[in-house]
């Protein structure tokens, strides 16, 4: 009679490119919908909230500087890695969500893999239709185009797990931003889990951070670090959410959070290139048009 | 005993019979304690793990910027470079007059004045590199010129190499020679003696180069120039450390250390303060017997200074790019 010993797997955060624990050693325990202990995740500090910022701005240039094509590829990429692996996605969904049916764990986990697609397909796109040339009274060309912003802190909704993620996470890097990811605090071993496809789909080291933990431990740091451009608050309950943005003025980041519209995970309104523009600046460039 | 022959035991071990500049007998036989590997390498690993919180920090942070040698050692150098750099060495906080002044700017000879000029009438000293930097390998007149030029033109310091050409091929009294030279050269000018510890091989050959760099006269031993990859390491600066203190228990000469290459971050900075304290006392922890020579890294100590004062953690596009 075998009686194998299960191997179960520790959630680590993802901080430029490696699965690490917290610096500080912690971790706290993840229930799932029943209430049983799903497993433990990294409680993160502050610390490794400043790490992944080191990490994100050291890979944002060469992030921005790689050809929107080959950022669609990567992104297109990272789809095709989430299909292979959509029955573990699935589960994971299943596990974490409350009340949630097979049917839906897999309609949410095509949705996100569906969403990647679409703004893959935005990579080489977005600067056409968002920029554009500017009629001026002068013998200049003027053309305005949107620049990714730089990195990126956004705070991921709790429920569901998977889909409003993607949903926030792919407009913010298509452009050429890096992102730190704070996890749902409630539900963060999906986002791992994405993680390590993230890991397996050429998105370089850095360029996405996940960490785990606390939301009233590491929004803060997040908010007030010098070096994070704009804060997505999407997750984040309103004390908290009008906390982090006053914290994020004093060091004029930008700040976003998703309209009730684009709440509709599922429904069209949640994907638009708009999303893209919230998290770029528009450079505009005047040149001499000559006789 | 008969065990322990091979290695060498005193100073006087390494020097011909007879020294030409002459070696009083009392410091020339000073012992060179072998060094155990593994146990420095421990005690230094050991010694790294310390953590400074709050006012400690502060303190220690604040200690990294009075023992700075601000360095600029390049071919690209010009004299507005150096101007910058030394108005930096002044107050290098344009926005907070707390912050202290370094301990002194090093720059190459040929820059001296431009230095002396622009750091006249504060604490920050001129120091030089000179004797044929970074190699020591240019013809003796040249290098001894090269120091007595740099200490006329204003340098308060100079740091010359130790000629690892002879100390390797175990001419160690053309080392030594060269070494009480450049001395003599240096008038009351400090001398330090970069070891270049990279190319020295072995922990004992690293103890064995600082005790004949310091009975030769050195003021300071110095870990690298930082032109090659390895420079300054923690059990590095504690092998010397001890040196220092063999040094100072057997002839009460107090010998500074500077340690340089590779730093660059207020975290590496303070480990060093913490060999230094612990292994030669806090009479140490001065910039008259401890220097940290970086370019990078006051950047990084203001960062975390900053921090410490608003809990905000920084930008580094914030800080100065030298």
């Amino acid at each position: 009679m075998s009686s194998r010993l299960v191997v179960n797997k520790t959630y680590k955060q993802f901080v430029g490119g490696a699965f690490e624990r917290s610096e500080s050693g912690r971790s706290y325990p993840v229930v799932g919908a029943g209430g049983q202990l799903l497993a433990h995740a990294v409680q993160g500090s502050r610390k490794d909230v400043r790490d992944a910022v080191a990490a994100a701005r050291s890979a944002q240039g060469s992030w921005a500087g790689r050809t929107a094509y080959n950022r669609g590829q990567i992104l297109y990429r990272v789809a095709e890695v989430m299909e292979s692996r959509q029955a573990e996605f699935c589960a994971e969904v299943l596990r974490a969500g409350d009340g949630c049916t097979e049917e839906a764990a897999s309609r949410e986990t095509a949705a996100a893999i569906d969403r990647w697609v679409w703004y893959a397909g935005w990579a080489d796109k977005f600067a056409t239709v968002l920029g554009g040339a500017n009629p001026v009274a002068g013998p200049y060309f003027n053309l305005s185009v949107p620049e990714p912003a730089g990195v990126v802190g956004i705070v991921a909704p709790d429920e569901p797990p998977l889909l409003p993620l993607v949903s926030r996470l792919a407009p913010v890097i298509v452009s050429g931003n890096t992102a730190v990811v704070l996890a749902s605090e409630r539900c963060p071993l999906v986002a791992v889990t994405l993680a390590e496809t993230l890991a397996l789909s050429d998105i370089p080291s850095g360029v996405v951070n996940i960490c785990t933990g606390l939301r009233n431990e590491l929004v803060p740091p997040l908010a007030r670090h010098v070096a994070v451009d704009a804060l997505d608050l999407t997750g984040c309950d309103p004390g908290l959410s009008a906390d982090a943005a006053r914290q994020a003025a004093a060091t004029i980041t930008r700040v976003v959070s998703a309209s009730t519209a684009e709440r509709q995970w599922a429904e069209e309104a949640a994907q638009s290139p708009y999303l893209i523009d919230a998290f770029c600046e528009t450079k505009t460039v005047w040149h001499p048009k000559g006789r | 005993m008969s065990l322990l022959s091979p290695i060498l035991y005193r100073v006087s071990d390494l020097l011909a019979a007879e020294s030409p500049t002459g070696v009083a007998d009392a410091v020339a036989g000073v012992r060179i304690t072998p060094v155990d590997a593994v146990g420095l390498e421990q005690r230094a690993a050991g010694l790294c793990t310390r953590s400074l919180k709050t006012s400690s920090k502060a303190a220690a942070l604040e200690l990294a910027i009075r023992v700075m040698d601000l360095t600029t050692l390049e071919g690209a150098d010009t004299p507005e470079r150096v101007q910058a750099l030394c108005a930096r060495a002044r107050r290098p906080d344009a926005a907070d007059w707390s912050v202290p002044p370094v301990a002194a700017v090093c720059v190459y000879p040929e820059l001296v004045p431009v230095a002396a000029e622009a750091l006249a009438e504060s604490p920050v000293a001129v120091a030089s590199v000179a004797g044929g930097f970074p190699a020591g390998l240019a013809p003796w007149e040249v290098r001894l010129a090269e120091i007595a030029w740099a200490v006329a033109a204003g340098a308060d310091e100079v740091d010359i190499v130790l000629n690892r050409s002879a100390f390797l091929s175990g001419r160690y009294q053309k080392a030594y020679d060269e070494i009480a030279a450049a001395k003599q050269a240096c008038g009351s000018a400090h001398l330090k003696v970069i070891l270049e510890t990279g190319e020295l091989g072995a922990y004992d050959q690293i103890r064995r180069a600082s005790m004949l760099a310091m009975v030769a006269g050195a003021d300071f031993i110095k870990t690298s120039t930082g032109k090659i990859g390895t420079s300054a390491t923690p059990p590095i600066a504690l092998c010397m450390a001890e040196a220092i203190r063999d040094m100072a228990e057997q002839t009460g000469r107090a010998v500074g250390l500077k340690l340089a290459g590779g730093i660059r971050t207020a975290k590496q900075a303070w480990h060093y303060l913490v060999i230094v304290g612990e292994t030669l006392g806090p009479e140490w922890l001065t910039p008259e017997r401890f220097r940290l020579g970086a370019s990078s890294l006051l950047n990084d100590v203001l960062m975390q200074r900053s921090k410490l004062g608003d809990g905000c953690y920084q930008r580094r596009e914030d800080f100065s790019v030298d």
